[in-house]
């Protein structure tokens, strides 16, 4: 069965791209566009992996991370957090709040696949 | 060809809003209105343009959208002060960075010295914090692996408890070193505690491994990139491995085969003209599927589950799609707010020059999408709004110089999407609210009791009860009963919320918040007597069923609830509507707490609640008339009709007459023997 | 007991024929009962005939306004004719029929006891109705007709409808009375 990855980013160009390059890399893929939909979307069904931005509005990446971390349905699920390579404290930050990995934007799709795969096979 | 530049032209999309946003952010920082969360909008779009203009490889604009974004980094953590001078380089910056979208979406090539001047401020105003940044380089593989020489390694890696908690898996690493080479693993059992003792999520086990391989250090420190904190970790070349040089060993994962995606032809928009009927049609027959759907929905819900199991699961399936054709629907039915946006610039010309006042009006947002049922239903709180603002806000040009504004006023008119709802913004630079006029005229109107002292905000929003004016004397523009009170009113039978700040002296913003749609709502079935209501959500605090020693009678004004201190007025939906064989007592039945008129909140009493649905909603009006209390009519699974409540003004017509609304078209005097 | 926009589509089909055999441009009405007594409506405006089904009741309206149905996901409002005559609530039954009828943009639909016949009439069969007196509340009444032993009572939906173009109920902003202040 395909594993399922919820894709949470406020940027619909960054949604896009995410889904489509990991749908054809065979994963199936929700989306969220900030962290309380993407808590909402995880609530009603099981993902195998959360990808999420950190910049969003409503809800931000590191607050969806707690959150998902202090709940019980996905604790255990991997996510990794998009970031920028300026971003050297969002790293820790995102570690800190319990992020399993990171993804440096800009990606190129078989960068994102390949991370992917290593927390997520 | 990079597979996802068919992305392209939704990156561009995307720009144009979020340079609109930010845009708007800019000005309402720029004019003293924005606020922290302003600042943070601002730097989202900014950063969000950057992330896409990478993948794209727009160098130019990765460059100078990264400049803005540090700087309003270092505003957001106070390290650079708002001053004017920062606010108007922002202001600039954003100018420039439209621009640099445009030409990169036109492909077109910028001047060398393109926006130098604004470049060289962000710079300097960055040096000065330290934190001038390296603008970061588009993305270049740097995985030039070279397969040199075999070697073994010696790799001792300890988990701790938070790399588990961080849902990262030893096994996977194990997997990830397996393809660099040859690899032999041991396992530490040592730590391992007894059974009894151990914590079953903590992490015990310490994993040695013999690596032999022909990539380099690096690559297998890469395996442990995420980790690396979350671990101990020791690698170490160790004796010569028995180099047998003839197996060569991958050492790169091998790439996925994305190769040959197909490739975005044509960048240009495609769209075609629909007929606006045949939309609503279409809305309608999807409507009534939701319907037909819940219908089933329910019905399974009575079916042995063991023995229609396709039957079930082809029915869940169905809600899962008529919901999403549904959000479908209603996306191409979205129009630009600009329709209505449009005729307020005639509004404010024609009223400032009745008034004598100067003013112009400025927009963003125009491009906000909404549902046509909402856009109808904007224009009369807008057109007040604006006209609010107009008459009591802006003040005439003399009143400005003096007060050392600029003899124009500025009404700026803001539309935003955010979290599923629409935002509309009215700010003016006017003369403000009035707070201690405001709360004088309150008091004096007993509507706000002797003794207490309300906050700045709730003084703001004393403003909204009926029939509030402070116009000294009442205009024929905004006064007599056509206050803001009917804007609130307006506003909350749409499903909204509108509040105010206000700094006196420089000026004052409305905010309002309207669902996207009034085609569907999400509501609150629930039962008085053999009849069936709908409560929209949005209008519902809570609900409960009371003791009965909360329950009061204040003479001449009916029941009240104690709750935690306040005294929330009860109106019994049965009295209102006259229907019999309901529940007459509140605490056999169920007390729903709602928002009514102005800032009260009113205990609707029913028999009980049914459950929570979203529904279609349907007009009334179209082949009846306006029911007092009633804001529309929805089709239930079961087929039959249940009317929404308009909870503001039931309250009104609880308290007020139960006789029937005047009924002409159709009238009971009309009485003719045949 | 189902008739069809196809049946009043035959039917006007029918009385083309008719108009073009005797030259005269008859009128063809839907007859239906309330109690013993017979009328007629334009067959124009008929949409659909309905059986009789429980109805979702609108709050505070006049007692001839039985409540609202879904007739295909439109939320149509049923009078009762009955009433509406002055003759009380109609006690209905499984057997009680709706005629739903257009009138200007609304879709209305009438309780009535049953419906009966589809009758051609020439214009000069219509007779006028005769005053008795009564003030002239009667403009919904459009003629009598006879025919063999009976009598049918023409209704002008016009005139039972001729003021829907006000806005109904009492929000018209210049309202004076506001029914909310009246009562209390």
């Amino acid at each position: 069965m395909a594993k399922r990855i919820l894709t949470v980013d406020d940027s619909k160009t960054m949604r896009d791209m995410v889904s489509y390059t990991l749908r054809k890399a065979g994963f199936e893929v929700n989306e969220a566009e900030d962290g309380k939909k993407a808590l909402a979307v995880l609530a009603g069904g099981r993902f195998d992996l959360v990808i999420t931005d950190l910049n969003m509005p409503v809800m931000d990446g590191i607050t969806l991370i707690r959150n998902v971390r202090a709940g019980s349905q996905h604790r255990g699920v991997p996510i990794l957090i998009l970031t920028t390579e300026a971003d050297g404290v969002k790293k820790a930050e995102g570690k800190a709040a319990g992020a399993t990995g990171w993804l440096v934007k800009p990606f190129s799709p078989d960068k994102l696949v390949d991370v992917v795969q290593r927390v997520c096979p | 060809m990079n597979p996802l530049a068919q992305f392209r032209q939704t990156y561009f999309e995307e720009c144009a809003g979020l340079l609109e946003e930010m845009q708007a952010g800019l000005e309402a920082l720029a004019d003293g209105a924005g606020d922290d969360e302003t600042l943070h909008a601002v730097f989202r779009c900014v950063h969000s343009i950057k992330g896409g203009a990478g993948v794209f490889g727009f160098d130019a604009l990765v460059a100078f959208s990264h400049l803005f974004e540090s700087l309003l980094d270092q505003l957001r953590d106070h390290r650079v002060p708002p001053n004017r001078d920062v606010l108007q380089v922002l202001l600039h910056a954003g100018d420039a960075l439209a621009d640099i979208v445009a030409a990169a979406r036109d492909d077109a090539t910028l001047p060398e010295d393109f926006a130098a001047d604004v470049t060289q401020s962000l710079r300097a105003l960055l040096e000065g914090t330290s934190a001038a940044t390296p603008a970061p380089h588009t993305p270049h593989p740097t995985e030039a692996s070279q397969p040199g020489e075999r070697h073994r390694y010696r790799i001792v890696f300890t988990p701790r408890t938070e790399l588990l908690e961080r849902a990262n898996e030893p096994l996977l690493l194990i997997r990830q070193l397996q393809r660099l080479g040859d690899l032999a693993v041991a396992a530490d059992t040592s730590r391992l505690p007894r059974l009894d003792v151990m914590e079953p999520e903590a992490a015990y086990l310490k994993w040695i491994f013999t690596l032999d391989t022909g990539a380099a250090e690096g690559s297998i420190r890469d395996v442990f990139e995420f980790v690396e904190d979350d671990c101990d970790l020791t690698i170490e070349r160790v004796a010569p491995a028995s180099t047998d040089a003839a197996v060569a060993v991958e050492a790169a994962p091998p790439p996925k085969g994305t190769g040959e995606a197909p490739i975005a032809h044509t960048v240009l928009a495609q769209s075609i003209r629909v007929d606006v009927e045949k939309l609503d049609r279409l809305v309608n027959l999807v409507g009534e599927m939701v319907i037909t759907q819940a219908m089933l929905t329910e019905e399974s819900q009575t079916l042995p589950t063991d023995r229609y199991p396709s039957l079930i699961k082809g029915i869940e399936a169905l809600a899962q799609n008529a919901r999403e054709l549904q959000d479908s629907v209603m996306a191409i039915r979205a129009q630009p707010v600009k329709s209505v946006f449009a005729r307020m610039p005639r509004v404010v010309r024609d009223l400032a020059a009745s008034l004598g006042k100067e003013a112009r009006i400025v927009m963003t947002g125009e491009t906000t999408e909404i549902d046509k049922t909402v856009i109808e239903q904007l224009n009369d709180p807008l057109t007040h709004m604006i006209r609010n603002a107009l008459d009591h806000g802006i003040e005439p040009p003399e009143e400005r110089v003096k007060a050392g504004k600029l003899r124009v006023g500025t009404i700026h008119l803001a539309a935003a999407q955010r979290s599923g709802r629409i935002i509309i913004e009215v700010s003016d630079d006017g003369r403000g609210i009035d707070r201690d006029k405001v709360l004088a005229k309150a008091r004096e109107r007993g509507l706000v009791a002797p003794g207490t002292q309300p906050g700045d905000d709730e003084i703001d929003n004393l403003i909204f009860l009926p029939a509030f004016s402070t116009a000294e004397t009442i205009s024929n523009i905004s006064g007599r009963g056509v206050g803001m009170d009917v804007v609130k009113r307006n506003v909350q039978s749409l499903g909204g919320r509108i509040d105010v700040t206000s700094k006196f002296g420089s000026g004052s913003r409305f905010v309002m918040s309207l669902p996207l749609t009034l085609a569907v709502l999400d509501g609150m079935v629930v039962s008085v007597g053999r009849q069936t209501y709908i409560v929209p959500l949005t209008a519902i605090i809570e609900s409960l069923r009371p003791k009965a020693a909360d329950i009061h009678r204040v003479v001449g004004r009916g029941d009240v609830l104690a709750l935690r201190g306040e005294y929330v007025p009860l109106t019994y939906l049965h009295r209102c509507f006259a229907i019999d064989q309901a529940i007459t007592d509140p605490c056999r039945g169920i007390v729903t707490i709602v928002q009514s008129e102005g800032a009260g909140r009113v205990g609707l009493v029913i028999d009980q609640l049914l459950g929570q649905q979203q529904v279609v909603v349907k007009s009334l009006e179209a082949n009846y008339e306006r029911v007092e209390g009633i804001s529309g009519a929805t089709i239930l699974g079961n087929g039959r009709v249940a009317l929404i409540l308009d909870v503001a003004r039931l309250n009104e017509s609880a308290n007020g007459s139960r006789s029937a609304p005047a009924n002409e078209w159709f009238d009971a005097d009309a009485l003719v023997t045949a | 007991m189902q008739l069809t926009k196809d049946a009043a589509a035959a039917a006007s089909a029918q009385d083309d024929l008719r108009r073009q055999m005797d030259g005269g441009d008859t009128q063809q009405f839907i007859t239906f009962r309330i109690g013993d007594e017979e009328y007629g409506i334009d067959i124009m405006v008929v949409r659909e005939i309905k059986g009789w089904a429980e109805t979702t009741m609108i709050p505070n309206a006049p007692s001839h306004v039985r409540g609202v149905i879904n007739l295909r996901g439109v939320v149509v409002p049923i009078f009762d004719l009955r009433a509406r005559f002055g003759m009380g609530l109609t006690e209905t039954t499984r057997m009680h029929v709706v005629i739903i009828v257009a009138t200007g943009k609304r879709i209305v639909g009438l309780l009535v006891d049953a419906v009966s016949d589809i009758i051609s009439v020439s214009p000069s069969a219509i007779r006028p109705v005769p005053e008795m007196g009564l003030p002239a509340n009667d403009h919904f009444l459009e003629g009598l007709v006879a025919l063999d032993d009976r009598m049918v009572t023409l209704v002008a939906l016009s005139g039972l409808f001729g003021q829907q173009a006000a806005p109904a109920g009492g929000h018209a902003p210049d309202g004076d009375g506001s029914d909310a202040q009246k009562a209390a």
